[in-house]
């Protein structure tokens, strides 16, 4: 009991909260503006990959932090141009085409990082994002360190939660996607062109979820390996239904997520005779049971999967 | 310029839809090709003589397509009901599983060879049926979407054994390597040609893909199957119990896929390791799709794949030219294959 006591005390579990969480709230809000527009968007597995891999090369390419985070954003801007070519417009199947597009950013991720880095004993590394400390709130004891020595990417995660929450509930642009999700023909009748707004919104989205891909080898990590992104994006997906297509509630969900993720991590290594597997299964775990207690409250965007075309219902 | 849906899919459009996603595909990776700087008419050469060429090359490709077809149909099985089964390499996972565990049973040992290889096929569809009808379990009673659930457990699958294969499963005789004990002898598929590695699941998969065919087309279960995935409340007013049909399209779906893992163990490796598969059960979905569902076309679209990564793989070693180039195919010719089936039911109006 006291081993949990002082695991739950330590800063070291509390600060990773926020570092594990990030690439999950860049994800999360990436498929909840996606959703929110009517679309699902399964590539993100692919497109976390690839925004990975792509921020990670252009660093070690010579490029700035910056750089590779826009770098990312943007490849992963292409994908869901590619997503929303072929949902939106021609109004594929979005499961079929989203895994498609998972299975082509993952492995063209891969792809070009071998032509990039040759086989190799050792995978290259760069010099990550170091932590950026608050002047002044990160002296605050306990709470200073948490919450405000973390990397610049985390602070930007942090922001566009609330830039998010800001622009779908209390601008126009925002009621107009969420009109395009709940009821795209009464947006039609309006003059907004549904699937040009459906489209922005998937490459917005995907944007987001190159950038939480490129958080991995940038600021986690130093590098980039094949299969790193480890179902991250699947989690997204869920956690979206459990934050109720709520930006905030996002934010919460994926803090929660972070923080069982940092205990199981702890615990671990202080655990006998426990296969650390069983560990590693929790976030799965929960991520489904998450799925369970929602289900039924879940308010999905009502035409959430209905492709939309003028003249056909 | 403006789309119009035409009456009916034009048949012969339809069959010629695949052909011309994997044309479009490898045209697209000529791309990718040059992109690297390599010649690409001897890259195609080395790509068909690697995987057609020799002996070798053709009982390679005939062996990577095996679990390949089983996964294919697992897919096309299950998305034809619209059940969105992802999971399929969990289910691969849990049916080498299964049946390196049977094969630990000592009475196992002393069976007869064909009682012994049925029972552990047997046991490896049966865990793959397991692992689906979780999901699917959860869509029924809670309304789970299945989708994200049958993706999350095969990372959950996959780490069930490796806690096996580093634990109670765990072979002695491997210097410390986390590997399954051997299948034993009795349980081994017998090969179908000397001096190499084809093996008679082969036929198991062949025979999987005809049964299905069958079933889809002349039964009555794939009558409700079929209607249940068009039109699920016309199929429930026709009397067809939406959970009921959805149950047993899980367990053919699961049971294919746990089957594939079943047959590689037997066949192929003799042991379970986490690198088993080569995400065999992620290719399935781009077969079935390829094979716009038919059965019988799981076993061309699934063909196409493993002359992809068998050849794909000879010619990186000649060429120097990443062998993930195969994977990238693979994954484009599922998106030309959806955008070509669009043009079988629309047509561009100026």
């Amino acid at each position: 009991m006291s081993i949990l006591l002082d695991i739950l005390g330590s800063v070291g579990l509390w600060e990773a909260v926020l570092r594990i969480a990030t690439p999950l709230v860049f994800g999360t809000l990436g498929v909840l503006l996606c959703e929110r527009a009517g679309v699902l968007n399964l590539g993100i597995e692919g497109i976390m990959t690839f925004g990975a891999m792509l921020g990670w090369l252009t660093v070690h390419g010579g490029g700035d932090l910056w750089l590779g985070m826009l770098a990312a954003a943007a490849g992963g801007a292409l994908f869901g141009l590619l997503h929303g070519l072929m949902t939106v417009v021609l109004g594929l199947s979005q499961h079929v085409t989203g895994l498609g597009i998972t299975l082509f950013a993952s492995s063209f991720a891969y792809y070009v990082f071998r032509l990039a880095v040759p086989t190799s004993s050792s995978p290259p590394t760069v010099t990550p994002f170091a932590p950026w400390p608050v002047p002044g709130l990160s002296q605050i004891p306990f709470l200073g360190p948490v919450l405000f020595d973390q990397t610049p990417p985390t602070y930007l995660a942090l922001v566009l939660v609330a830039v998010l929450g800001w622009v779908l509930f209390r601008t126009p642009l925002g009621l107009a996607i969420r009109m395009a999700g709940e009821n795209p023909h009464a947006l039609d009748a309006q003059g907004i062109d549904p699937i040009r707004l459906r489209i922005g919104a998937v490459m917005a989205g995907s944007a987001l979820m190159g950038m939480g891909g490129a958080f991995l080898t940038l600021a986690a990590f130093n590098s980039f390996f094949p299969t790193m992104v480890q179902g991250r994006g699947w989690i997204c997906v869920a956690l979206v239904v459990f934050a109720v297509w709520r930006p905030g509630r996002a934010l919460l969900g994926a803090g929660l997520f972070a923080f069982c993720d940092a205990f199981q991590l702890r615990l671990q290594t202080v655990v006998d005779g426990v296969p650390y597997q069983l560990f590693l299964m929790l976030p799965y775990v929960l991520s489904i049971l998450a799925l369970i207690v929602m289900a039924r409250r879940a308010r999905v965007p009502q035409a959430l999967m209905q492709p939309y075309r003028r003249g056909e219902r | 310029m403006r789309l119009e849906r035409r009456d009916s899919p034009a048949a012969a459009l339809t069959l010629l839809a695949p052909l011309g996603a994997i044309l479009a595909a490898l045209l697209l990776m000529g791309l990718l090709i040059m992109l690297a700087g390599g010649d690409l008419l001897r890259a195609y050469g080395l790509i068909l003589k690697g995987a057609l060429g020799s002996r070798l090359g053709i009982s390679e490709t005939l062996t990577r397509a095996t679990p390949l077809i089983l996964t294919g149909l697992a897919a096309a099985v299950a998305f034809r009901a619209r059940l969105w089964n992802i999971g399929a390499e969990g289910q691969f996972y849990m049916g080498a599983l299964a049946v390196a565990a049977f094969g630990m049973i000592p009475a196992v040992a002393s069976l007869p060879a064909p009682v012994a290889i049925l029972l552990s096929l047997i046991a490896g569809a049966v865990a793959g049926m397991i692992l689906l009808l979780v999901p699917l379990g959860l869509r029924l009673k809670f309304g789970v979407d299945e989708v994200v659930t049958s993706l999350l457990l095969n990372f959950v699958a996959v780490l069930f054994v490796s806690m096996m294969i580093d634990g109670a499963m765990k072979d002695p005789l491997a210097f410390g390597w986390p590997q399954s004990v051997p299948v034993p002898d009795n349980a081994v598929l017998p090969k179908l040609l000397s001096r190499s590695r084809l093996h008679a699941g082969l036929l198991i998969a062949l025979a999987a893909a005809l049964v299905i065919w069958w079933v889809q087309a002349r039964t009555v279960f794939g009558l409700r199957a079929r209607a249940a995935g068009l039109s699920p409340r016309a199929a429930a007013f026709a009397g067809v119990s939406l959970g009921r049909t959805l149950i047993g399209i899980a367990c053919l779906s699961g049971g294919l896929a746990g089957l594939a893992g079943a047959i590689e163990v037997m066949g192929v490796k003799g042991y379970v390791t986490t690198d088993l598969s080569p995400s065999y059960g992620y290719s399935g979905i781009v077969i079935a799709m390829l094979a716009n569902l038919n059965p019988l076309g799981v076993i061309g679209a699934a063909l196409f794949s493993a002359v992809m990564f068998v050849g794909a793989d000879s010619m990186s070693r000649a060429m120097g030219i990443p062998s993930y180039i195969a994977d990238v195919t693979v994954a484009l010719s599922l998106l030309c294959m959806l955008v070509a089936l669009f043009l079988t039911q629309y047509r561009i109006r100026r």
